[in-house]
């Protein structure tokens, strides 16, 4: 099994300390780094496999300047393996040249059975990359999993739609993209914090997969950021007082029915 | 190299007529068409799409392609990944327009991909540059942080857009256009993933999308029980419906199904009451749409004041139950 993790700002952090500037998203030093929500639950959805079934789990990531215990992460939970795209020629980077190279990276690798990846990222929120890998490597993919097992050498998936689930059957090797609601990553063990730090990464440039730099990163992007901004929000809310909480309740209740809102 | 010339809008039906997302894609396709002096039209793949082809041109389209095939009457990616590359390659669109919706969100970036173009998905606002005819896509980012502008040299160029975020045009039934009844052979063998069953979990009563008045619980909540307690009571008395915001659905407080915010669902009721949300940009984006946002939270400096029109400032526990007893006492008399 192979796990697709991105390193992204935390998405928690209060959305005043998010500034563009010339472009940029400008983050101050204080917000650090995780992996993805939605990866940590493919992370999870692939962790559960291994728990009954066995096998071996290689987490990859692509990006520049890991901060490696953030990422160690994956192996500290019980990820076999990390492979990480790093370089600087991998930055700026859009869902095309993202999926492209993670597709090489997999190549690379070999055989597998399932490669996970979350819905969307939380910087970018394209959620595009997974089903970009398996139309690249040409292996179907099932999208917004929630629930998934192995039977019989087939992925049986549990995918959300608006009022409800499909149970879909895949053959494999498939690409199966995670949402929420399989359950919150499992708490790294002292062992295996331990068993992470001694573990050695894999670290592959972008000619140890195959491309050529204007393959990579911002230059083999096929779409263009023509301009990043925020949108002035004028805040202009009515606090409703009063001398208690209940008291300031009873008076929103009187506020909505005087304005004819109820 | 081909022409790429017109819009092409993937177009979804809801119980046999044209969903409300496909007539707000075709509003949106019908300016973009008539700043390009093009044609817009619109893909319709059903078991049988009968009526919703007229419906499609009473929008706005000026040709409608339905193809039927007894493989595409329900979404299933490999399915309709063949009917839509197939017509794409005959018609050579400029633009592909799809909803943000469980189908644009599974099958635009397949297209994308199989074509080797490329997609903005989510966007708020779509429009042409008058120099160089190119698609400007706008969409949020980082959570709701913050928006961006793209653009694509890439043809087709390729956008899903957010529910509620254009508005459809009047629909006229005397508006002329073409139903081109199109045969797309459906290689079945080719369909890696199969739809063993399809189940229903919604809760009973209003359904979120449709609920008048919302009642949206958050973090703060601090557990399932209060979404039947508390939150219920007031949302039954007003003939709304309980949501809550991402925490309680990743926590298990409440189902998915419940869920607002970017990746749930996207609602616009005329009444919104946050109780006990910090106002996450991720969430906010599920309901900016609504008319009047009334917020409840402990904490003064909450992102959800700056969203909200009304605000209380105390801890839910106290503030709701007076509101729910006081409302009671004023809608009574």
């Amino acid at each position: 099994m192979i796990v697709c993790c991105k390193q992204v700002p935390d998405p928690e952090a209060p959305p005043s300390v998010f500034k563009v500037v010339n472009n940029q998203m400008t983050l101050p030093p204080d917000v650090k780094p995780v992996i993805g929500q939605y990866e940590e639950f493919a992370l999870e959805a692939a962790l559960k496999i291994k728990d009954t079934g066995g096998g071996k789990i290689t987490a990859l990531s692509l990006g520049n300047n890991f901060v490696r215990d953030v990422i160690k992460k994956a192996l500290a939970v019980g990820g076999d393996e990390l492979i990480l795209l790093e370089d600087e020629a991998f930055e700026g980077g859009d869902s095309w040249s993202t999926a492209n190279s993670l597709a090489m990276a997999i190549k690379k690798i070999g055989e597998y059975d399932i490669i996970f990846c979350g819905r969307q990222s939380s910087d970018w929120d394209a959620g595009q990359v997974g089903l970009g890998i398996a139309e690249i490597l040409g292996i179907p993919a099932v999208t917004l999993a929630r629930k998934v097992e192995v039977v019989d050498g087939k992925a049986k998936v549990e995918r959300v739609i608006p009022d409800g689930y499909q149970v879909v059957e895949v053959t494999l090797p498939a690409l199966i993209i995670v949402t929420s609601g399989l359950g919150a990553l499992r708490y790294a063990t002292l062992k295996g914090i331990m068993a992470a730090a001694k573990k050695q990464l894999v670290i592959w440039k972008p000619a140890d997969i195959g491309l050529e730099p204007s393959q990579i990163g911002a230059a083999g992007r096929h779409s263009k950021l023509d301009k990043l901004f925020q949108p002035v929000k004028e805040a202009k809310c009515e606090i409703i007082e009063g001398e208690t909480p209940a008291e300031a309740g009873a008076n929103l209740a009187v506020k909505l029915r005087e304005a004819k809102l109820l | 190299m081909a022409e790429y010339k017109g819009i092409l809008v993937c177009g979804e039906l809801a119980d046999g007529k044209l969903a409300s997302i496909t007539t707000e894609l075709l509003g949106c396709g019908r300016k973009l068409a008539d700043d390009l002096k093009e044609d817009l039209s619109c893909l319709l793949a059903s078991d049988a799409v009968g009526g919703a082809s007229k419906e499609a041109i009473a929008f706005g389209a000026d040709k409608v392609y339905a193809v039927e095939h007894p493989a595409l009457k329900e979404y299933q990616a490999d399915s309709y990944m063949q009917a839509a590359e197939k017509l794409v390659k005959e018609i050579s669109p400029r633009t592909i327009l799809m909803g943000q919706t469980s189908m644009g969100r599974d099958l635009a970036p397949r297209l994308a991909f199989r074509l080797g173009t490329s997609l903005t998905t989510d966007c708020l606002d779509l429009s042409i540059d008058p120099g160089t005819k190119l698609l400007t896509q706008t969409r949020p980012v980082y959570g709701g942080n913050a928006q961006a502008i793209f653009t694509s040299e890439f043809m087709p160029q390729m956008a899903t857009v957010r529910t509620k975020a254009m508005s459809p045009l009047e629909r006229d039934d005397s508006r002329k256009g073409e139903v081109i009844p199109t045969k797309i052979d459906i290689d079945t063998s080719k369909v890696r993933a199969k739809i063993l069953e399809t189940v229903k979990e919604e809760a009973v009563g209003i359904k979120l999308e449709d609920a008048p008045v919302i009642i949206c619980g958050g973090r703060g909540i601090g557990g399932p029980e209060p979404f039947q307690t508390t939150l219920k009571e007031l949302a039954d008395l007003l003939h709304g419906a309980v949501g809550a915001s991402r925490p309680p659905a990743d926590n298990g407080w409440v189902s998915e199904a419940a869920h607002i915010g970017l990746t749930g669902k996207i609602v616009a009721p005329d009444i919104y009451i946050a109780i006990a949300v910090s106002g996450a940009s991720q969430h906010t984006a599920g309901c900016t749409g609504s008319k009047h946002i009334i917020a409840i939270n402990k904490d003064p400096e909450a992102n959800i004041f700056r969203e909200a029109e009304l605000g209380v400032v105390g801890k839910y526990e106290e503030v709701v139950p007076a509101l729910t007893n006081k409302l009671k006492e004023l809608l009574a008399g």
